[in-house]
């Protein structure tokens, strides 16, 4: 547990960047610090580790006072990820992965097998470990920057935008990764973002900052989009932020309705002009197909329209309305956890199905709460 | 002409005794490394420091704005003022490793300071961030970041003092420059060219050796000789995120 008691930052010029935060980032959970620059998320992650000393107040880990703990000790035992991954240019992927444990004074047979390892927990092939960091693709940077952190196993990770750097696709992917990695590690996490949809979906906790450095709110993310303290959180959370509070309703009962298929490299039977699904030998959808503009012939994979997301059966309504909407057919593609068709479903049974959930409410159990209180109703 | 400076390679006497061509030579590059030597031990400290402190910059600044002394007029300057403070080889030896060194100073010094200042910030940052300590920083990232620019520092510096110390020559001092400036005295051309070719020569050898050591001690990673898959190639770690799979099959979660 990462404790801010009271911390301010001043610096010498006069500027607050921090001001009196009370904060508490539990064990095992991740804690995103959001809000616009200037807001001091930064320089509160990075008093954490004390790379900037907080002028008031202190900052416990696991009750103990950072203030009173050796500099360099404490950084080995907090990982930390930074936004252009600071890899360090001169030494290969490997022994960048090493740095904590070579401090830290393990046996190089030990540095060299822990590395090897989390390489390849990070998604990166064995042969770029001897690779140096000017032949790594933006992505693949972080994704080092992150084994790095990991190597010596801290309890506690401090990231400041770390995946901000990178184009949205490999950021969707790096995100998705992290979240499956911090499922099976449970480190104690702190990270820091200006992108609120990064917030919302990686946070446990999402603590919104505003320029000052102070606390706006702080809750768990479907409460933040439900219930924003008040306009500078509303305003922050977005306007699409009724859609983007889908993503925590689990899917309830969708009606599914079974979907004609044609397997790729077959002919499609009928002529329809409607969309055709295009499935694989195994029945995973693969894009779809006009019938009509393929004609006798057996379906190609250029005939593919693969604009369409697709939503695992029992994942979230925004997934299910997204597929739908992205669909060419209006028909959303809906598939089981090993990525086999189960059926479509159409918008506007997403959205009945929408109404007939009530919204995640207050009530439900308390989600942990900042200095803000919260306005009831007004902005629901 | 040619004929002749031939005639004085060739000849044996040339080649023994004390004012032999190995003799000089070895001279010339005692006094040469003498005098980078001592720069080294100067600016390094102090560049290394100013550039990983961020304090001091007109240090630099002093011994760029150095560079504009004639470093002729310097020389006898200093020759006459710090000399005949000695006695001996030591007359000569001292003042014009003086001059040498002060010449050597700004080439090291910015260098140095130029190569710590040039560490990306990330890399830095990162560094103290998973706890290293300021000595830790400097000697396991700022100072082998900063090799290139270091060695680029030395090899200027190098150049320059080779070539420099055959104009001490002047006030005494052995080295390849007594050839040339005791065959322009004697009217001995052949002896004077020669001196001047094994000076040049001496200086391309010393410029390739320098080249090879630093392609031996400088990271792959740095020189950009490392080339493989460029930074745009494909993001997917292990290419498996984007092979075949046409829909986009990441649930929007």
């Amino acid at each position: 547990m990462i404790r801010f008691d009271a911390v301010t930052k001043e610096f010498p010029d006069g500027t607050v960047a921090v001001d009196d935060l009370t904060l508490t980032a539990p064990t095992g959970k991740i804690t995103v610090l959001v809000g616009p620059s200037g807001c001091g998320k930064t320089t509160s992650l990075r008093m954490v580790n004390r790379m900037i000393e907080p002028t008031r107040g202190s900052i416990s880990l696991d009750g103990q006072d950072t203030g009173r703990m050796d500099q360099a000790e404490l950084r080995r035992g907090i990982g930390y990820v930074i936004q252009h991954a600071g890899l360090f240019p001169h030494r290969t992927v490997l022994d960048n992965i090493g740095t904590v444990p070579r401090l830290l004074g393990w046996d190089r047979k030990k540095i060299r097998e822990r590395s090897s390892e989390l390489l390849e927990r990070v998604g990166l092939e064995a042969h770029l470990g001897e690779r140096y960091p000017s032949q790594l693709s933006g992505g693949q940077q972080q994704r080092v920057g992150v084994a790095r952190a990991l190597a010596a196993d801290p309890p506690v990770m401090l990231m400041d935008e770390p995946f901000s750097a990178v184009d949205p696709i490999v950021r969707e992917q790096l995100q998705d990764e992290f979240l499956r990695l911090q499922d099976e590690l449970g480190k104690t996490i702190v990270f820091v973002t200006h992108d609120i949809d990064e917030a919302i979906k990686l946070g446990d906790q999402v603590a919104v900052l505003r320029v000052g450095g102070t606390l706006a709110q702080v809750a768990e993310p479907a409460y933040l989009l439900a219930h924003p303290a008040d306009d500078f959180v509303a305003d922050f959370v977005g306007r699409d932020r009724g859609y983007r509070a889908l993503q925590f309703q689990e899917t309830p009962r969708l009606p599914l309705r079974p979907e004609r298929c044609v397997v790729l490299g077959e002919r499609p039977e009928g002529r329809g002009s409607t969309w055709l699904l295009v499935v694989d030998d195994d029945r995973k959808p693969l894009g779809w197909v006009e019938p009509a503009r393929v004609g006798d012939r057996a379906v190609e994979d250029a005939d593919l329209h693969r604009g369409g997301t697709v939503a695992r059966a029992g994942g979230t309504l925004r997934g299910a309305l997204d597929a739908a909407l992205s669909s060419p057919s209006r028909r959303g593609v809906v598939v089981d956890d090993s990525g086999t068709l189960v059926g479509t479903v159409m918008a506007h049974e997403v959205l009945s199905a929408i109404e007939d959930t009530d919204r995640p409410e207050r009530d439900e159990g308390d989600p942990v709460r900042g200095g803000a209180v919260t306005v009831a109703g007004d902005e629901a | 002409m040619i004929a002749s400076l031939l005639d004085w390679f060739l000849d044996p006497a040339n080649w023994s005794g004390e004012d032999g061509i190995p003799a000089r030579l070895f001279e010339h590059l005692w006094y040469s490394a003498l005098a980078v030597g001592l720069g080294l031990v100067v600016a390094l400290p102090l560049g290394l420091w100013v550039g990983h402190s961020g304090r001091g910059r007109w240090v630099v600044s002093v011994a760029n704005s150095a560079r504009a002394v004639p470093t002729l007029g310097l020389l006898f300057a200093v020759a006459l003022w710090v000399g005949p403070a000695f006695r001996g080889d030591l007359a000569y030896l001292v003042p014009s490793t003086l001059v040498l060194v002060l010449l050597a100073l700004p080439p090291l010094l910015a260098g140095t300071y130029a190569g710590v200042e040039a560490v990306d910030p990330a890399a830095r940052d990162a560094a103290q961030g998973v706890g290293m300590t300021g000595w830790q920083v400097l000697r396991q990232v700022e100072l082998p970041c900063a090799l290139p620019l270091l060695l680029s520092g030395v090899r200027t510096a190098v150049l320059q003092v080779v070539a420099t110390t055959t104009i001490a020559a002047l006030i005494g001092l052995g080295g390849l420059g007594r050839y040339l400036i005791d065959g322009i005295a004697l009217g001995d051309y052949p002896r004077a060219a020669g001196g001047a070719l094994l000076v040049a020569l001496l200086a391309v050898v010393l410029e390739g050796m320098l080249a090879l050591l630093q392609r031996k001690v400088v990271s792959p990673g740095l020189s950009g000789r490392a080339v493989g898959r460029s930074r745009n190639d494909d993001d997917a770690g292990t290419g498996k995120e984007t092979a075949q799979e046409p829909v986009d099959l990441r649930a929007p979660a």
